[in-house]
């Protein structure tokens, strides 16, 4: 196990940029950004490839292979459904060359 | 394989913690939305090819397997998926993701005797079931599978009171004695609280719980970190955690509601005041004709758009029908309530995807004070975000929730199904003023008709 202290800096320090990055986003981001810390955590799949490969026994490497395919879907699906509903909002621009001006006052 | 050495994979755990505090930046301004989720896939990627190049892992053809069932999942529901669905969708991923943290961590656990190492084992395993469960009954919410009202029954707080005991209890046993049948039991009592968590909360309500749901997943994932004695988990987990934390109470406040409200509201008997009864009061029911009449010899509309919009797939319709009326010298612009749709911003998704220009999408705090000049509001099916019993019922479930004023416009046009309350099942004054007429049917086949009756006009 890693140093109780350096954790807990990594945590803190981790919690105070959450806090930050996200602080003043517009209320028309929120479903966006929602989906796409949502994405972030699938980072769980990084754990259950680490302990399906470690797995001997045939039930525990079932187990850490439904974990395996649930993080998956979680990692995979949430980014790509958070591009889906990012490609709408920026769709319009190519078309609308002046909408940027009324973007930057919001 | 171990092709990296420990350093290397430090380093390039590192870069992709970096690309997910990129990626979450990024997605908090319109500008760089889409390249910050580009970035956090490509941080997913870069950890996802480092677990595999450093640990010394066999199953590899297994575990290869299980990711391309899982991409072959994940993909075509992500692209498939109709856009009014899209809340499902996200509660879908969240509670998946929550249920692999909570396996992750029991497999773990054999391998584990440090007591504070335990402790981090029955967190995640203790929150990723609340996670997973939640998650669960608010898909079923959302796709009105289960009651979206708040589900409470006598007993409740006592059984919720005995789980959660039991599962402090089920954990005290596992961080003694490391018992993988008492792991099984706090797994159980896990997805038991994330039921009884999330039934009493009113449908209106589900998009702050998915949000909750989120932050609590994080911090499970957090937690998995230590368990494997993994930074990257650490890291990400707990900046989903905190990230998430932050914007559940900022959609919380853009409601007017504090997140202990919404999670325990209904046990003191104020969100429960609603009802689905149908009103058979008299309101002053209007014909396209004359909708069409109203709206194209107003100077100044105001489309104020609901879910009921998005369920009926009128987006398009009433991107033709703004098309229209600006063609006739009418200005339109659509007034979105932070949480119109299902999901704070749904709606600005909804109407993108219809091609509405941006500048004429107005927030709530710039439409309010324009209502005074507007001749005509046009609602499509929205109910409770222009429910003046916001502001006046105190008792009401949504009492303090800011509302879009179309009170204030010369005329009021409701396009809805029926009489039925909305979403969070209260009745709305307003269908009853004398400067109130309704359309009655689907959104869009009434708007295609209004529509044809601009264009005639």
């Amino acid at each position: 196990m890693m140093d109780p202290i350096t954790l807990l800096t990594v945590v803190v320090l981790a919690v105070f940029v959450g806090f930050e990055v996200v602080s003043k986003v517009t209320s028309k981001l929120h479903t966006p950004l929602m989906s796409g810390a949502n994405a972030i955590h699938g980072i769980i799949l990084v754990g259950a490839i680490i302990v399906a490969g470690q797995a001997s026994d045939p039930w525990l490497l079932t187990i850490a292979l439904i974990a395996v395919v649930l993080a998956t879907v979680n990692l995979v699906g949430g980014f790509v459904v958070t591009d889906r509903m990012l490609e709408m909002f920026g769709s319009r621009k190519p078309s609308r060359p002046r909408a940027g001006a009324g973007e930057d006052g919001t | 394989m171990s092709v990296l050495g420990p350093g290397w994979t430090a380093l390039f755990y590192l870069a992709a913690s970096v690309c997910f505090i990129l990626a979450l930046k990024g997605l908090s301004s319109p500008r760089t939305a889409r390249r910050g989720n580009a970035i956090g896939a490509a941080g997913a990627l870069l950890a996802v090819v480092t677990v595999f190049l450093s640990a010394k892992l066999e199953n590899i053809p297994l575990i290869l397997a299980a990711i391309a069932v899982g991409s072959a999942v994940a993909v075509p529901v992500a692209r498939r998926v109709q856009m009014t669905q899209m809340p499902q969708l996200v509660a879908l991923f969240n509670g998946v993701g929550g249920g692999a943290a909570a396996l992750v961590a029991l497999l773990e656990l054999g391998h584990n005797e440090d007591p504070w190492v335990r402790l981090a084992v029955v967190f995640t395993m203790l929150v990723g079931a609340v996670s997973f469960a939640g998650s669960a009954v608010t898909v079923g919410k959302l796709q009105e599978l289960i009651s979206t009202r708040p589900l409470v029954f006598p007993g409740m707080p006592v059984l919720m009171g005995a789980v959660v005991l039991g599962a402090v209890a089920a954990g005290g046993f596992v961080v003694a004695t490391g018992s993988a049948g008492w792991a099984v039991a706090l797994v159980v009592l896990g997805l038991a609280a994330g039921f009884l968590l999330v039934l009493p909360v009113g449908g209106a309500d589900v998009p702050i719980v998915i949000s909750l749901l989120n932050a609590f997943t994080g911090l499970a994932v957090a937690a998995s970190g230590i368990v494997l004695g993994n930074v990257l988990l650490l890291v990400a987990g707990t900046l989903v955690g905190a990230s998430g934390t932050i914007l559940t109470k900022v959609m919380a406040s853009a409601m007017g509601r504090g997140v202990t409200g919404i999670m325990f509201g209904a046990f003191r008997g104020g969100s429960t005041a609603g009802s689905t009864a149908q009103s058979d009061r008299p309101v002053r029911s209007s014909s396209p004709e004359d909708v069409a009449v109203q709206l194209g010899y107003a100077q100044r509309v105001v489309i104020v758009p609901g879910y009921g919009l998005a369920v009926a797939q009128g987006q398009h319709t009433i991107a033709e029908l703004a098309t229209a009326l600006a063609a006739r010298g009418v200005e339109v612009v659509f007034a979105i309530h932070p949480v119109a749709g299902r999901m704070p911003g749904h709606m600005n998704v909804l109407l993108a995807e219809a091609n509405v220009p941006y500048e004429a999408l107005k927030e709530l705090e710039e439409a309010n004070p324009e209502f005074p000049n507007t001749d005509v509001a046009l609602v499509v099916g929205a109910n409770d975000v222009v429910n003046p019993a916001a502001k006046h019922t105190p008792g009401a479930p949504i009492y303090g929730m800011p509302i879009l004023e179309v009170a204030q416009a010369g005329q009021v046009v409701f396009l809805k199904r029926s009489m039925r309350p909305g979403f969070a099942g209260i009745e709305n004054e307003l269908l009853f003023d004398p400067k109130t007429t309704l359309l009655f049917g689907d959104a869009k086949d009434s708007l295609t008709r209004v529509l044809g009756a601009v264009k005639a006009l």
